[in-house]
């Protein structure tokens, strides 16, 4: 009973990493068909900010509590760069992006690299978030994982509160739905666009803030990690939230689960099979935006 | 959905194909000078200009230049973009090793890593037929050929595509290399297949058989070009283009996407699985390191950087890149990945033709100067 | 085919060329005067080494710091005259992670620059690819990490530690603690399922029980799973051979689930004093690991050491064993080299055993029957300023037996 409560609690985590991860892609990726690779990259610009602010901020609890949103405007202003310079010559192309954000990220670790030196560097968690919550009956949940847990599920609220309330997310899903309607509209589809990588590559260094309480801070971090996130969107269905959400809670039990049973490998292995399998089941995904367009 | 560059090379634009009449020998003319120009270079000037270290990584290049052929068919014309081409690669190359192997340690015998690392006391049951060759050789093409037809089959059947068959293949290649990483006693693990002595009887570390290698290596690679020129110009080819751009209206006429699709991710994976094999021989190593998803995208790059839309644009970008990638960090050892990364963005980004078109833009070629300007639409 | 359109009339002056030239091929491929065992280059007032590490890729983490310690010797050797009066010249090359690029570079190294020696590699996998290279060309490498045994290659010399400099010293140890149950955490390679089968064996002759062993793809940093069932395992102490990034967060998982060294003390073998810098210390603290060098270690030699590397690097830049065995490497080289009288590689060879240096860690002897170097084998304990202390040592150089063939209960493994 123990055992299979704590599997259940770290399938859960793994998958409030990955949907951590996998909201910021599933925007973009969503909204203008954009496979950024960068986005590991993106991940990584945001630890090493948690780590550039930890040698000014001293208190491990403040520093982190003030890089969660500075990380997300460091990340999400690398975003719009890369939309400005690049992603936005490339709409017609979709798949090509996909490419070129490859070649970004090549270019971004190395920099990483240059800066902040090969080694992984080191980030001090506050102590509040290193221990563990003992339940009755001798189970723990571990405070780093609640935390992420509560961001990623704090992430999922915002984002899906800003969609149906605001104005911009009003546009974004309009866009989302029907980008030739929408322009014909008057939205602007370019700033919409803009705005969505910004948010979308935001989350990403949030992400990056969270990660460095679980895994190491390096420049090469982010490109373990987008694989299985694309993978959430992808199963989870373009152009709505629920569908990443579900998928990626699924996904993390399902490899919780395998890996307890079986080894780590034998389980990314049956996440896949499990992945084609149900591919054949919803090609499109778990939740499909219903359009008129044929392909 | 796919938005692969501009429009089909084959002569279907009017403007671009002389009358009917005149039409039928040219090509072929074309063809056989092309195919003279590059066994030229191939079998007379690289050999003569290359050191047998530069050769040897020329064989090397022209293995990657297979896969390119390969990709320019199932995603230049096809629309397919496959991200998983190293496990096709990788299977040819590990059935080609696998033989090599066992016909190195001796009938009988176990290769050297099993009795270190597996603690195996006899041959895996799934190696035996490797130690013949009759088995081995077919099974470095038609295994690949098998597992694409597999999941193709059940993939385009259902219509997965565009970017969920990008993300499908590319986790395939990640599957893949944790599947062998894992097996480590029956599979080398990360370490895979090393220390290959022989081909056939023949002893690899002697030069002058490095240099047969190459040669078949160069032969098999204008046989493949031949190959893949008569399919893209067959019958099939016209309507592999025309499911790339624009599978319903293909399907409207009576024809399965599907079905077409999956001809050519075979023959794609086929092409691999043959590059894999003689990858081998020309460098003595197979590993998880070269099939997964850092290389597999890599393949694709190459092909891009070409110009994925024309014959013989994957085979140059493939062996540009590969070379770019030898001479830049050979001079630049700290910095070169910029400079690596630099190219595939500005390639890209700037060029969707490729580097075909560049040429093809200063010589005013017909359909490809095309390529490069026309702006791309969005089929569907 | 478009390409060549417009080239018409140059296919029949191409095809006299491809012929012509085909003649004069069919002669060329008979003359071997490239010879394949090139041998090192030496003419010029200075000698060529090649420096083969990972400078991008995963793996350019740990290889990045070998390479400073490798350039940090050969300048050391330069200023004090270099070897047999000639300054060395370093010749860098990137492996990128990649272990075919490793076979390809060491290659380049030794037929195109004719390196009289190279020093590097990281990984079992990477030492594999370009040990036919090495052997081909009777060219000779220095492999400077601790590593699984069971090789003996004719052209490496091992200047790390070999299973019996490092393992079963660590074994011993948490025998002699009174450890009775052990869990076995690594990554998927080829070092740690080599190491647990040794341990597994050490462990079946010494009343030992081994309650679990769990691997990790490289480079997973998902420990969830596998720190909950080393938790429920209740073993007295975990043995963990996992690489790079993957400690890092296993570290951090094992520590939010409660567990520290003194309710379960781990110990690591891949973990120096760069590792314990990206790990962080608060996850770390008194956590144990096997080397056979710290930078706390005493002696005049060392403090050199450490120095030199402070002062050309920067005074927080740590020093860990790999780094000091690549340094050491570099100068056992230039007193073999001294020794022969030669750069001949063969001359090289023979002129190695029985070679010493005193090295930071301590008198290093080269064992000319394996090319493996007798080194003292050293427990530590990670400290709260990040440094390891020493808390056992085998107080003098452990002799290397790379298929550990002078101890009874591995008579098993290879």
């Amino acid at each position: 009973m123990t055992v299979l409560f704590g599997q259940l609690f770290t399938g859960v985590s793994i998958g409030a990493v990955l949907l951590l991860i996998a909201l910021g892609l599933a925007l973009t990726f969503g909204q203008m068909n954009v496979i950024n690779m960068a986005h590991g990259e993106f991940i990584m610009a945001g630890a090493y900010t948690t780590y550039v602010l930890q040698q000014t901020i001293t208190g491990a609890g403040w520093s982190l509590l003030v890089a969660l949103p500075v990380a997300f405007v460091v990340a999400g202003t690398m975003g719009v760069l890369l939309e400005i310079l690049l992603i936005r010559r490339l709409y017609a192309r979709p798949l090509d992006t996909l490419l070129v954000t490859w070649g970004v990220s090549l270019i971004l670790q190395q920099l990483a690299r240059d800066i902040f030196g090969s080694p992984n560097v080191q980030t001090r968690a506050p102590e509040l978030l290193t221990g563990n919550i003992a339940l009755p009956g001798g189970l723990t949940v571990a405070n780093n994982r609640l935390f992420i847990l509560a961001l990623a599920l704090a992430a999922v609220v915002a984002l899906t509160l800003a969609l149906r309330l605001t104005s911009l997310g009003r546009r974004i899903r309009a866009v989302v739905q029907n980008r030739d309607l929408a322009a014909v509209s008057g939205i602007p589809i370019a700033r919409v666009d803009r705005t969505t990588f910004f948010v979308g590559s935001g989350l990403a260094g949030l992400a990056g803030v969270a990660l460095t309480l679980l895994g190491p801070i390096g420049p090469t971090m982010g490109t373990n990690l987008i694989i299985d996130a694309f993978l959430v969107v992808v199963v989870g269905g373009i152009g709505q939230l629920k569908g990443s959400v579900i998928v990626a809670f699924a996904l993390g039990v399902l490899q919780a689960t395998g890996e307890y049973l079986t080894t780590l490998s034998v389980a990314k292995v049956m996440v896949f099979v499990a992945i084609v399998a149900f591919l054949q089941w919803r090609p499109q995904g778990l939740f499909t935006l219903r359009t008129r367009s044929l392909a | 959905m796919t938005a692969v560059a501009g429009p089909p090379v084959t002569d279907l634009a009017p403007d671009a194909s002389p009358p009917p009449t005149v039409r039928r020998p040219r090509p072929r003319l074309r063809a056989a000078a092309g195919f003279a120009l590059g066994a030229a270079l191939l079998f007379a000037v690289a050999p003569l200009v290359l050191s047998d270290f530069r050769l040897s990584l020329l064989a090397k290049y022209l293995c990657l230049a297979m896969v390119a052929v390969g990709i320019g068919i199932a995603w230049g014309r096809g629309g397919l973009l496959t991200l998983g081409q190293g496990v096709f690669f990788g299977l040819g190359g590990y059935a080609m090793a696998m033989h090599l192997k066992l016909a190195d340690a001796g009938p009988g015998q176990m290769p050297d890593f099993m009795q270190l690392y597996g603690q195996l006391d006899e041959l895996p049951l799934w190696w035996r037929p490797f130690a013949s060759p009759w088995f081995a050789l077919p099974a470095t093409v038609l295994l690949p050929m098998a597992v694409a037809f597999g999941l193709g089959s059940l993939v385009f059947r259902r219509r997965v595509r565009g970017a969920y068959f990008a993300i499908l293949s590319q986790a395939l290649a990640a599957a893949m290399v944790i599947l062998l990483v894992g097996q480590q006693g029956t599979t080398g693990g990360t370490n895979g297949l090393t220390d290959i002595q022989g081909f056939f009887g023949y002893d690899l570390d002697d030069p002058v058989n490095q240099r047969t290698v190459y040669f078949l290596i160069a032969a098999v690679l204008l046989a493949l070009l031949a190959l893949a020129r008569q399919l893209v110009q067959s019958r099939y080819g016209e309507l592999l283009v025309a499911v790339r751009d624009c599978e319903e209206r293909v399907r409207f006429l009576g024809y399965d996407p599907a079905t077409v699709k999956l001809v050519a991710y075979v023959t794609a994976a086929g092409m691999a699985g043959l590059a894999g094999a003689l990858f081998v021989p020309a460098v003595g190593i197979i590993s998880p390191a070269l099939i997964g998803i850092v290389p597999s995208i890599e393949f694709v790059i190459g092909v891009a950087v070409g110009g994925r839309a024309t014959l013989l644009g994957p085979v140059l970008g493939a062996v540009a890149v590969a070379w770019a990638r030898t001479a830049l960090s050979e001079r630049f050892p700290g910095t070169w990945t910029y400079l690596q990364g630099g190219l595939f963005v500005l390639v890209v980004a700037f060029l969707p033709g490729g580097l075909a078109s560049l040429l093809a833009r200063r010589n005013g070629l017909g359909p490809l100067a095309r390529l490069g300007r026309r702006r791309t639409e969005v089929a569907g | 085919m478009s390409l060549i359109r417009g080239r018409r009339l140059l296919a029949g002056a191409l095809t006299l060329v491809a012929a012509a030239a085909l003649a004069a091929c069919g002669s060329k491929t008979t003359d071997t005067d490239t010879a394949a065992g090139a041998s090192a280059d030496v003419s010029g007032d200075t000698v060529k080494v090649g420096l083969l590490n990972s400078l991008s890729g995963t793996m350019a983490i740990s290889e990045v710091t070998v390479r400073d310690a490798i350039m940090l010797a050969v300048e050391e050797i330069n200023a004090a005259g270099g070897v047999l009066g000639k300054k060395i010249e370093p010749i860098g090359e990137d492996g990128a992670s990649d272990w075919p690029t490793f076979a390809e570079k060491a290659e380049k190294l030794i037929s195109q620059d004719r390196v009289a020696a190279v020093f590097g590699c990281w990984t079992s996998a990477s030492r594999k690819a370009v040990k036919p290279v090495f052997e081909k060309n009777k060219a000779l490498l220095f492999y400077p990490v601790q590593y699984e045994g069971l090789e003996q290659s004719p052209y490496i010399f091992y200047t790390g530690a070999t299973t019996n400099q490092q393992i079963v010293p660590g074994l011993d140890y948490l025998k002699a603690q009174g450890v009775k149950s052990v869990y076995l955490v690594g990554s998927d390679y080829v070092f740690p399922r080599t190491a647990n089968k040794i341990i597994k064996a050490y462990a079946a002759a010494n009343g030992m029980t081994v309650v679990g062993e769990d691997y990790a793809p490289l480079g997973s940093t998902e420990f969830g799973t596998i720190v909950n069932k080393v938790k429920a395992s209740n073993a007295n102490a975990v043995f963990n051979t996992l690489n790079g990034d993957s400690n890092v967060a296993f570290f951090k998982e094992y520590t939010s689930a409660g567990l520290t060294a003194a309710t379960m003390p781990v110990v690591s073998v891949s973990i120096a004093e760069e590792e314990v810098k990206g790990i962080g210390t608060q996850y770390l603290a008194n956590q144990l690991t096997a080397w056979n060098y710290y930078q706390t270690t005493p002696g005049a030699a060392n403090e050199k050491f450490v120095a030199a590397y402070k002062k050309k690097y920067g005074a927080d830049k740590p020093t860990s064993d790999p780094m000091e065995a690549a340094y050491v490497s570099v100068h056992l080289w230039k007193a073999m080299v001294e020794k022969a009288g030669s750069f001949d590689v063969e001359k090289v060879r023979s002129a190695a055993d029985g070679i010493t240096f005193e090295a930071p860690e301590g008198l290093v002897t080269v064992d000319g029957a394996t090319q493996h170097i007798a080194k003292t084998a050293r427990i530590g304990k990670v400290g709260a300023d990040g440094l390891i202390t020493e808390v056992w040592s085998s107080g003098q150089p452990i002799k290397p037996d790379p298929y550990l063939k002078s101890y009874p209960w591995a008579s098993g493994l290879s």
